[in-house]
């Protein structure tokens, strides 16, 4: 007998006699789509936990950008928008690279695939623009650029707005602990600055 | 209203002034109070310690003696808790499902003293004397189980002459926990510690609660270190008048360990 | 080998992994609570803790709707957990992932350490998991010549310390900082003489310990907060980024996931990640949630193998009562609001699971007697029930557990006799009477034997009042 049956035999038999009685799920709860997104909120929370927040329109990201990261080397998705990159930055795109190479790197600048303003989160799932998991890791500054269509009120909102067959990621501020007396403290492996950079969009105000 | 007394064993047995304020309350308000003589014990303290089984023959006595009567009234939280969150489930871990049924009926009509006041008898003001610096503590059964709320610190700001205090950390156990304060005696004194220590930071004359055993704990220790702050039960204060003052109904004042 | 009916649900087997403990819990808690730094430790982070948490659930309109609906979602997936485990299995093996069943820990230790040495490492870093911990496994691979490096700060401590996590969220809870500092000047190499013990200098202190191993070790070990069984979906809850280093890094990935951590759908996930992070840091989200299925081309490990573990947990289904335990998500809520944990620890419990609900589950994956101690530290306070954020009835489950434990002979006895006295109203009053023999005992009882001794080491009994309840009410 495999282990597999060996197992499944005895969740069967636990649940034998008596059999339980179905369960109902009551989502009584706010649904996807119940509460408006409230751009000032997301701000708030993100500032909260020690995210910098930058509100300007879609042409200025690269002004931005550069307040940020200039005179210093950072990685890019081979997706990004090429006008988010000013002049002072040297980009290299990521085709590929190995870790040690995007270690070695300053900062990174992605977009985003969904923020949730209640809770300060912003998540990635590998597309073009957000690139490998590992580009966003490495490095100690991630700037991430986030569209205003881009954010919704609550996580429902987001789960149903992402595919589960992409890898994601939730980031909710810079890396963080909280394993010292409880005590939250910003900063151990992930980056520890973390700057969202908040657009109305392509073309928009 | 014909109120059933549901007198507790520990009651009973060792804080009689508690029980007797009940009745003097009760009767004071207008109430016909009741003693059936055959209840003994609920069972708390063998389904508790792990002796369903055992527990079986007193849930059984206790749903016989309480069922003829439309409202029983307790001067305990915890007690009032078994009886509704336990003796059915006694009863049906047993396999006597129409035992369970009564057991659900008689939990029904069961009352602990401050939602029968302020729930079936509509009062707060119990026109209560009594001229003293006191602190209440929740207890735990009382709090999370039946959910008294601030029922009883409405009935004691009521009370005419009496100086509440709010308790530190009010929400947090004594440590008494039935067999708990003897098996765990060492965790069950380090929480009665911090206990004492926030009763005694009010600067109180009393201590009051709604249950007899966490006031025996809780009295047992300030008796220990001769603090000077005595334990009563919340019948005690809520039956006390300028006629009658606290501690008149037994033949001595109070027992609780607490002078 | 025993003769077991195969297809009975079975206990945790003993002699290895990390669910019993070497003493009762009274014995252990006797130590820690003589222990006054420690109870300074604890009470202090579980008092911040508190008021985080109280905060952050505050400001959500619908927790009592979410936690009702988790526990729902939590009854629905036990009541069908053996055919959403195959679906998992399905959907993870569609994506590129290898899915393996492990009855107990020893055969999840075997397969992860044949599964390390398949991929010819002699290194492994680890994201906490109290799975692994259950099971052992570090003791196990080291037995195998691969050695584990732990990459949560908290299990860093714990592991350079040489010793026991005492927290399911924060296993050095009971370290401060000046002992963390401590422990990282004596066991780090390397490390910065002038190392102060403020928080965010520790933290960069194990940034740049770790950060060779991130980048150079090709497998990683991880546990799992939640696996979506319609999409094979694993997800991992952190803070600092370790997890997402060991998730992202490497060649190979190894989850070992105890099987109650499948849940049906994807969309039940927008109930738990809203519950988790607030009942368990008292943050709104934690800073870091990775979620992966199976494998992604280019992206992250391209080899991802999945762990199903049992170790005892076909038992707890078993029981009808019990089984609400498998609802547990490790928030740890519960040790945080536990009057007991609070000044005892964790360390007092013995098992990996610490605190009401560790009481309460322990025992179930062992077997009650292999516990027994622990159904009974706990003051049935009920706080625990309060702050579950999928509203596990833990002080019921204390008391029926407290059932089917082995009692002391002279208990049982005595009990048997006070039950019997006790349905005899005649026999109850001579009883009563009886009770001012208590006299004899001395003052206030300090005279008594044990166990009552217990109680008269710190607090006097009242005195015997000269009448009972049920004399005064005859005499009326």
């Amino acid at each position: 007998m495999t282990a597999r049956d060996l197992i499944l035999g005895r969740l069967r038999a636990a649940l034998a006699a008596p059999a339980p009685p179905p369960a109902e799920v009551h989502r009584d709860y706010r649904p996807a789509g119940a509460v408006a997104a409230d751009l000032d909120v997301l701000v708030d929370r993100l500032t909260d936990y020690r995210a910098t927040v930058h509100r300007c329109a879609d042409a200025d990201v690269a002004r931005v950008v550069g307040e940020v990261l200039g005179g210093r080397r950072v990685v890019v998705p081979p997706g990004l928008p090429p006008h988010w990159l000013p002049p002072g930055v040297t980009a290299v795109t990521d085709d590929g690279l190995d870790a040690a190479r995007i270690a070695a790197v300053d900062g990174v600048v992605t977009a985003a695939a969904v923020a949730v303003a209640e809770t300060g989160t912003i998540v990635l799932d590998g597309g073009p623009d957000q690139g490998r998991r590992v580009v966003t890791l490495l490095p100690d500054v991630h700037v991430c650029v986030l569209r205003a269509d881009q954010v919704v009120a609550t996580v429902p909102d987001a789960l149903a707005r992402l595919d589960p067959c992409r890898p994601l990621t939730w980031i909710s501020g810079p890396s963080a602990t909280s394993d010292i007396e409880l005590d939250r403290v910003e900063g151990v492996h992930g980056p520890r600055n973390l700057h969202v950079v908040l657009t109305a969009g392509p073309g928009g105000g | 209203m014909r109120v059933a007394l549901f007198v507790t064993c520990l009651a009973d047995t060792l804080f009689p002034q508690a029980a007797a304020a009940t009745v003097r309350l009760l009767e004071r308000l207008g109430h016909e109070v009741v003693f059936p003589q055959d209840q003994t014990c609920c069972g708390q303290m063998h389904v508790n310690t792990g002796y369903p089984d055992d527990a079986l023959r007193l849930v059984r006595r206790h749903v016989r003696v309480f069922a003829p009567y439309d409202v029983v009234v307790a001067p305990s939280g915890s007690c009032v808790g078994s009886v509704r969150h336990q003796h059915a489930t006694v009863a049906r871990r047993a396999g006597d499902e129409r035992l369970a049924g009564r057991a659900e009926e008689v939990a029904a009509r069961t009352y602990e003293l401050s939602e029968f006041l302020v729930d079936v008898a509509g009062v707060t003001d119990v026109g209560a004397y009594y001229p003293h610096r006191v602190t209440y503590h929740p207890t735990c059964h009382s709090l999370r189980m039946l959910r008294v709320g601030d029922r009883p610190l409405r009935l004691l700001r009521a009370v005419r002459g009496l100086e509440l205090v709010e308790l530190p950390q009010a929400e947090q156990c004594c440590g008494f926990g039935g067999t708990f304060a003897v098996k765990n005696a060492d965790t069950s004194t380090a929480m009665l510690a911090d206990k004492m220590r926030h009763v005694l930071a009010t600067r109180a004359d009393v201590c009051t609660a709604g249950d007899a055993s966490c006031l025996m704990h809780i009295g047992g220790g300030l008796s220990r270190l001769r603090a000077g702050v005595r334990t009563v039960h919340l019948a005690e204060i809520l039956a006390s008048t300028e006629a009658n003052p606290a501690g008149g109904a037994v033949a001595t004042p109070a027992t609780g360990g607490a002078r | 080998m025993t003769e077991t009916f195969l297809g009975m649900p079975a206990t945790a087997p003993p002699g290895v992994g990390h669910l019993r403990g070497d003493e009762p819990f009274p014995v252990a808690a006797r130590r820690a609570l003589g222990d006054a730094q420690l109870r300074r430790n604890v009470g202090h982070a579980t008092s911040t803790i508190r008021a985080k948490s109280a905060a952050v659930i505050g400001e959500v309109p619908d927790w009592p709707q979410l936690r009702a609906a988790a526990r729902a979602i939590k009854t629905d997936t036990m009541a069908r957990l053996p055919e959403l485990l195959e679906q998992l299995e399905a959907a993870v093996g569609r994506a590129g992932g290898t899915v393996h069943w492990a009855a107990d820990a020893v055969e999840a230790n075997r397969i992860v350490t044949d599964l390390v040495r398949g991929a010819g490492a002699d290194r492994v870093m680890k994201v906490k998991s109290m799975a692994t911990q259950e099971i052992g496994l570090n003791e196990a691979l080291m037995d195998a010549g691969i050695e584990p490096v732990e990459t949560d700060l908290a299990e860093l401590i714990v592991q350079l310390g040489d010793d026991r996590p005492s927290h399911i969220l924060v296993p050095a809870i009971h370290r401060n900082r000046a002992e963390i500092r401590e422990i990282f000047l004596r066991t780090m190499p390397g490390v910065d003489p002038a190392l102060t013990d403020e928080p965010a200098a520790l933290a960069a202190a194990a940034r740049r310990h770790l950060r060779e191993t991130f980048l150079s070790t090709r497998v990683a070990v991880s546990g799992a907060n939640f696996a979506v069984a319609e999409t094979g979906t694993l997800a991992v809850v952190e803070s600092e980024g370790n997890g997402r280093m060991c998730l992202t890094l490497p060649e190979t990935l190894i989850t070992v996931m105890g099987i109650e951590k499948v849940v049906p759908t994807w969309r039940d996930l927008e109930v738990f990640l809203q519950l988790l992070p607030r009942a368990s840091t008292g943050e709104r989200m934690n800073p870091y949630t990775s979620m992966w299925t199976g494998v992604t081309p280019g992206d992250g490990p391209q080899a991802f193998h999945l762990v199903l573990l049992d170790n005892g947990r076909s038992a707890v289904l078993a029981d009808p009562v019990g089984r609400e335990a498998l609802h547990c998500i490790r928030c740890s809520a519960c040790l945080n609001v536990c009057p007991v944990y609070e000044r005892t620890g964790g360390h007092a419990y013995g098992s990996v699971y610490p605190g009401p609900i560790g009481a309460v589950l322990s025992p179930q994956l062992t077997g009650v007697a292999d516990n027994a101690s622990l159904p009974y530290a706990s003051s049935l306070c009920g706080a625990c029930y309060d702050a579950c954020p999928v509203m596990i009835d833990i002080p019921s489950i204390l008391v029926h557990l407290r059932g089917q434990a082995p009692h002391p002979r002279g208990e049982a006895v005595a009990m048997a006799a006070a039950a019997y006295t006790m349905d005899h109203p005649a026999l109850y009053a001579a009883a009563q009477r009886g009770a001012k023999l208590s006299r004899l005992a001395g003052p206030r009882g300090r005279g008594l034997p044990p166990p009552l001794s217990g109680w008269t080491a710190s607090r006097d009994l009242p005195e015997p009042p000269p009448q009972t309840f049920r004399q005064w009410w005859a005499d009326r």
